[in-house]
């Protein structure tokens, strides 16, 4: 009744190519984004800004980035974690030996550094594919492990190889506070989503569906898979590294490898396949969807009190998370993006059954 | 089925944000509020579980046996991180604002957990004690006003065990010459004794070399092959978790005398020994704690918490090496409040003033015969230049049932240590563009 397009008539090819062709659901994103960057920082409190949304955001951008390689591409990688730390590492180097550059600058060479390495890495899948594939970048994930825990240069010679972030200062304004630190974090991510969602719209981001469909069949109609794979390998990357240096600054406040380990590749992928592959609206609901459920179950079960023991309490996590990941994807494989499409389709239709 | 699924949803994301305000259970006002961020799940759970089974042990007697301290009854909440740095961070979070006046002070119980939070101790105004962990250049309370690494840190540690090799040796001029092997966990943590080891093979004419052991460790064949091809006269054991037993089976594999290996105390513990079985007999490991039950305060335990049914875990784990350094950190964590109370008044402290306990905490041979830790603990004093309080080590020896003394309570190299400690601090206050303070006053 409410959620229908009936009378709005495009009548330009902009208009037709919008990214929210239908009103109300450009209402509903002005809405959700006026939420996000006034209602939340001004009625949250520091608790939820610092250690629930915060994560959230940042693991949104990573999730992006594997969603745009392994949903959009068809390229399964395991070296999330480690393009992560790539860009942590990158940035903080950076900052260390030339202090006068501004941290958003460090976060961008983080990005490319990122790219770079992804490029590197990404070179055999011009030969293999799927397990294969997801193996040689596993080799990716050990060896950047390996290397930042090993090599003294990049922890700049520190003798426990945990190094503290940089402060983050902006024309003399220091984002110490949770809320700016909420805000910067949505600033970026909410503007790299939108480049995301552009690029997958864009004639890249077409011939990467292609890729993932039937490369034989996209190489024949005449999509150079090289480079359609090499830049999904390096813009993934830079979404990933730019999110390691987030978590690095902003959320952890520490850089040390093993915060990027191959569990955090892992966790990644779930986002990923959990919210929905080849969807930018399911890289987010992943992430909320992985990072907010064990804090949920643990702050809920607190309502048991002292009959349940801590670590009983422990475990439920783990069991009901487990059961949930098994019962969503066995209800709904293609994850909670399309959960979210086709509550879409029968809102357009209601009260009508069809 | 998928309609179910979509209304589930839809009501967990209308309930989500209920029970997290739901739960502060500190209505009656007096109580101090103590965090227990703990981790009974992930690959350390093993040694988590005994140790905050003590901690909460002790707290659980304080508030049975003297009805909390000084009259106040202790609160607290725990916290699952499963060691994890971002999981501690949120659990930190989560509860430093609990209690009437915040939370009073956390003990994470992890080096990396250590490092995360750091930074935000002087804003939040909340001491951390790492009690034998953590930063060790934290030692230097004029860099790092919030942090507490009490006892004995890890480079004072590792002096303490060349001293005991030299004892074994017949002086520390016989060290000259002598090749030891540092197997080492490859994290922060492990490496975080490179610099102190380098030092005094420099000062004593040793030889070192490391040999990390990539996390979590459950194979260890090559290693220990190359430990072998190296020919140590004493293998330094810096592990942790599952490391430890696998690193004392193959050591007992290609030939390397359980009685040449001197542990740390992350890897001095039943759960390391029992499980590598004949291979463990006769490996000799550092504490700043002694294990048991025959101390009148572990007594206390068993009386007023494990006999009325009250124990938090097994009664048997009561006197193992995790468990009581669980109840030593507790006991420390209490006295620093009594400590504080006695400035401040017997009321619910703030993490501030606990902070001023900490700093200011002495407890002398007669304050541990009084608490009844004689020889539980060895004496404690905190200032506010020396976070470290200038513990001293014990070196006992598994004897295949429990550990037993290998040697009395040996000092540490201080003069070398505080030399370094202050090096690095003042590094990491140019760093962070930190100013000292001045401990006159």
């Amino acid at each position: 009744m409410f959620y229908r397009e009936t009378g709005q008539y495009k009548t330009t090819y902009a208009a037709d190519r919008a990214i929210f062709p239908i009103r109300q659901d450009r209402v509903a994103m002005a809405v959700l984004l006026a939420v996000a960057f006034v209602a939340v920082p001004l009625l949250a409190n520091e608790y939820w800004l610092r250690s629930v949304l915060t994560p959230v955001l940042v693991f949104s951008l990573a999730a992006i980035g594997l969603n745009i390689l392994t949903g959009y591409t068809g390229q399964l990688s395991l070296g999330t974690a480690a393009f992560m730390a790539v860009g942590a590492f990158a940035a903080y180097n950076l900052e260390v030996r030339v202090p006068e550059v501004p941290f958003l600058v460090a976060f961008v060479v983080a990005g490319l550094a990122a790219a770079g390495v992804g490029i590197l890495f990404g070179l055999p899948s011009l030969r293999i594919k799927g397990f294969y594939l997801a193996v040689a970048t596993l080799a990716a994930q050990f060896f950047i492990e390996w290397l930042f825990t090993h090599v003294g240069w990049f922890t700049n010679y520190s003798s426990s190889g945990v190094i503290t972030a940089p402060p983050m200062t902006l024309l003399g304004f220091s984002f110490e506070s949770a809320q700016s630190r909420y805000l910067l974090t949505l600033c970026i991510v909410a503007g790299m989503a939108l480049m995301a969602k552009n690029m997958v719209r864009s004639e890249l981001g077409r011939a990467w569906m292609a890729v993932r469909d039937m490369d034989v069949a996209a190489e024949a109609i005449g999509i150079n898979l090289m480079k359609t794979k090499l830049t999904a390998f390096a813009v993934s990357s830079f979404y990933c590294g730019v999110a390691g240096a987030l978590w690095a600054y902003v959320y952890l406040g520490t850089v040390e490898p093993q915060a990027f380990d191959v569990l955090r590749s892992f966790e990644i992928l779930f986002m990923v396949i959990i919210g929905g592959l080849g969807s930018i609206l399911g890289s987010f609901l992943g992430a909320a969807f992985i990072v907010l459920l064990p804090i949920f179950i643990a702050n809920a079960s607190g309502v048991f009190g002292d009959a349940l023991s801590a670590e009983t309490i422990a475990h439920l996590e783990f069991v009901i998370f487990g059961g949930l990941i098994i019962l969503f994807l066995v209800v709904e494989p293609l994850g909670l993006a399309r959960l979210w499409q086709i509550v879409k389709e029968k809102l357009r239709l209601w009260p009508f059954p069809y | 089925m998928r309609k179910c699924l979509i209304v589930a949803l839809a009501a967990l994301l209308l309930a989500g944000p209920a029970p997290a305000v739901a739960q502060d259970r500190s209505d009656d006002g007096a109580e101090q509020f103590i965090p227990i961020t703990s981790y009974r799940t992930g690959p350390y759970a093993v040694s988590g579980i005994p140790f905050f089974d003590g901690f909460l042990d002790y707290l659980k007697m304080i508030n049975a046996r003297d009805g909390g301290i000084e009259g106040v009854r202790l609160s607290w909440e725990e916290c699952e991180t499963a060691y994890k740095p971002d999981r501690f961070v949120e659990c930190y979070e989560r509860l430093k604002n609990r209690g009437e006046r915040g939370a009073a002070v956390f003990n994470p119980l992890g080096t990396p957990l250590t490092y995360a939070v750091i930074d935000r101790l002087p804003t939040d105004q909340i001491p951390l004690i790492t009690l034998g962990y953590g930063r060790t250049d934290a030692s230097d309370g004029r860099v790092f006003p919030y942090v507490f690494p009490l006892m004995v840190n890890y480079w004072s540690q590792n002096t303490a065990k060349i001293r005991y090799i030299a004892g074994l040796e017949g002086g520390l001029e016989n060290l000259r010459g002598l090749k030891i092997a540092n197997v080492h966990h490859d994290s922060a943590y492990g490496k975080e004794t490179a610099p102190v080891l380098a030092r005094q093979a420099e000062q004593h004419g040793f030889e070192v070399e490391h040999f990390p052991v990539v996390h979590p460790g459950v194979d260890q064949k090559a290693v220990w092959l190359n430990v072998r091809r190296y020919r140590p006269d004493y293998v330094i054991l810096r592990g942790w978790g599952v490391m430890n037993q696998t690193a004392l089976k193959e050591a007992a594999r290609v030939g390397v005398p359980a009685d040449k290996i001197v542990g740390v105390w992350w890897s001095c513990a039943e759960q390391d020994t029992i499980p590598a079985g004949d291979a463990a007999v006769g490996y000799t490991c550092s504490t700043f704690h002694n294990n048991g039950t025959d101390f009148p305060l572990i007594q206390d335990i068993l009386t007023h918490v494990h006999d009325v049914g009250d124990g938090s875990g097994p009664r048997e784990a009561v006197g193992t090496g995790f468990y009581n350094r669980g109840v030593i950190n507790a006991f420390v964590t209490v006295e620093s409040i009594r400590t504080a109370m006695g400035r401040f008044g017997a009321r619910a402290l703030g993490g501030e003033e606990v902070r001023w306990g900490i700093e200011n905490l002495e407890l002398t041979d007669a304050d541990i015969a009084a608490a009844g830790a004689t020889d539980l603990v060895p004496p404690i004093h905190v200032t506010c230049a020396d976070h470290e309080g200038g513990g001293k080590v014990l070196f006992v020896r598994w004897n295949g049932e429990a550990f037993e003394p290998a040697s009395g309570w040996l000092e540490t190299d201080r003069d070398l240590v505080r030399g370094m400690i202050e090096e690095s601090a003042a590094q990491y206050a140019d760093e962070k563009g930190i100013t000292p303070r001045t401990c006159e006053s």
